[in-house]
């Protein structure tokens, strides 16, 4: 469904050159959820804008459905680490923020932006202002904008790190039960080892600058029933993966 | 918020009846001392301490109104002001608000214009009165310009600031959704900008006063701008305080006007 080939990024300035990204090869296939961890700075983010088009690669290709991906081609979902709904909106009319940019509000389409709101515990705030809500409802706001335009697939950009720990735990577990039940092919930035194993199919472990892929770990423990992080093979994984990332940690 | 004193403590009452008492005592001695200066000012030139003639005093000033006003001169003084004013705030900012977006829009053409800007910014307008006198002749016309030169820079520079300040994060949100410039600009850029351009009316509607007023001093005609001079000219004093006065009457109500928009649009800028 979405394959990165040979992905290589430069960013150019003043100063000098940064090699960001290092030949990055990597498949995601339909309804798979991705993780992506790596220490702090390392250019996860970049893969991310890279997918979405935001940003042209220094060198190779990602194809989404076996089309080059674009910046316009509305097939991405992009969540980050703020909510950034708008506060002279609504939060109905946050969530349709995108069918307006794609000239899509059909009626359809704001029907199914209603059920989500409705599904997802939003019905009765749909006319409050974000400022009246909690960080966690926001959060499920921003997701439910992105979900209105039935994306193909989703980029999180570190959705959960500007909550407060608890409710970061909270939120991780209601977005990954969301996603599950609408059957989003997802790709999750992160560096919370913990989230990543709790929420994904596969973890890809990246090095330091310039992002390479070190390990691809496949996490064999059932999505569907409730939280994993009670699974006994839990901590077997963080321990791995932590092994794997602190080489290139520096304190 | 609600008005159900009886759930509140004791303590709580106590707290707000002393913010009420706080507000009373500003608003009192605010009146306090409108009515000590002009009551200062009346005795003043009944006890010889000044010259009536040259300071011209309440009582004096009160029959300037009150006759011209009967000769039905004085609301066409000060209409020909006020409508030159809003005009001039009005265009201002919106010239200012699109040559800003302009500017945005063209990362290229913002950096050629910048120190254009700047230079133009720090630069008196009112200099460049006489000139465009001359160039657009003597009439309203060149008033109105006037006061358009000076507040257009103002907005200029402070929806640029807006409009250039804008969260990136905000910007990659609506451009994952494969939003256009364009729409980046309507949807997110401008509206998260609203705050400056509350900011930019504030200073605008001061600057506006400015520039008319400097027109009508040059371009006789009508106005309070006009009214000033040509009392100073015959040593009509009582002319030229009771212009003064109502402009800072004017003035008060425009800013005000201003502050209610803003109160309105407070909600919608959390």
């Amino acid at each position: 469904m979405v394959q990165l080939r040979d992905i290589s990024m430069n960013y150019h300035s003043a100063e000098g050159e940064i090699a960001a990204v290092s030949n990055v090869n990597l498949d995601v296939a339909k309804g798979e959820f991705v993780s992506i961890v790596g220490p702090s700075g390392c250019g996860k983010s970049t893969v991310l804008s890279i997918i979405a088009g935001l940003l042209q690669p220094s060198a190779g290709c990602v194809t989404i459905n076996g089309e080059q991906a674009t910046k316009n081609c509305g097939q991405i979902g992009y969540m980050l680490q703020k909510d950034h709904l708008f506060g002279w909106r609504t939060i109905l009319s946050n969530t349709l923020l995108g069918l307006e940019i794609q000239k899509k509000k059909t009626a359809q389409n704001i029907e199914y932006a209603h059920e989500l709101l409705e599904k997802y515990g939003l019905g009765e705030f749909k006319l409050h202002r974000p400022h009246e809500l909690s960080g966690g409802m926001r959060q499920r706001a921003a997701l439910i904008r992105t979900l209105a335009t039935r994306p193909n697939i989703l980029l999180l950009d570190e959705p959960f790190s500007a909550l407060d720990y608890q409710t970061r735990l909270t939120v991780s577990d209601e977005i990954g039960g969301i996603l599950a039940s609408e059957n989003v092919t997802a790709i999750l930035v992160t560096h919370d080892i913990a989230e990543s194993i709790a929420l994904s199919d596969r973890v890809v472990v990246m090095s330091n600058r310039p992002a390479r892929i070190k390990n691809i770990h496949t996490i064999d423990i059932c999505r569907k029933d409730g939280s994993r992080r009670k699974s006994p093979k839990f901590a077997g994984y963080f321990d791995k993966i932590w092994e794997e990332l602190r080489e290139d940690v520096r304190g | 918020m609600s008005g159900d004193r009886g759930r509140w403590s004791d303590e709580h009452n106590c707290y707000l009846k002393n913010i009420k008492q706080k507000k009373i005592l500003v608003l009192l001695c605010q009146l306090l001392f409108l009515v000590g200066f002009f009551g200062l000012w009346e005795i003043a030139t009944h006890l010889g301490w000044i010259e009536a003639f040259i300071f011209s005093s309440p009582s004096r000033m009160w029959r300037m109104f009150l006759s011209m006003l009967s000769a039905g001169e004085l609301f066409t003084h000060v209409w020909a002001t006020a409508a030159q004013v809003i005009l001039g705030f009005i265009l201002g900012t919106i010239l200012g608000t699109v040559i800003a977006a302009m500017l945005w829009w063209s990362d290229f053409v913002r950096r050629v214009a910048a120190p254009y800007l700047v230079v133009f910014n720090a630069l008196p307008k009112t200099a460049l009165a006489p000139i465009i006198i001359v160039w657009m002749g003597n009439n309203p016309r060149a008033i109105l310009v006037t006061a358009l030169l000076i507040s257009v820079v103002v907005t200029i520079l402070n929806m640029l600031t807006g409009f250039t300040s804008v969260e990136p994060d905000k910007i990659k949100l609506t451009q994952s959704f494969g939003a256009s410039k364009l729409q980046t600009f309507t949807k997110v850029v401008f509206p998260a900008s609203l705050g400056d351009l509350m900011t930019a009316l504030k200073i605008n509607i001061g600057l506006s006063f400015v520039g008319v007023i400097v027109g009508e001093f040059l371009v006789a005609g009508s106005g309070l701008g006009f009214l000033i001079v040509y009392g100073s000219q015959i040593f009509r004093m009582d002319m030229v305080m009771m212009s003064i006065i109502i402009l800072c009457v004017m003035a008060a109500v425009f800013y005000q006007a201003i502050a209610f928009i803003e109160k309105r649009f407070a909600a919608w800028l959390q």
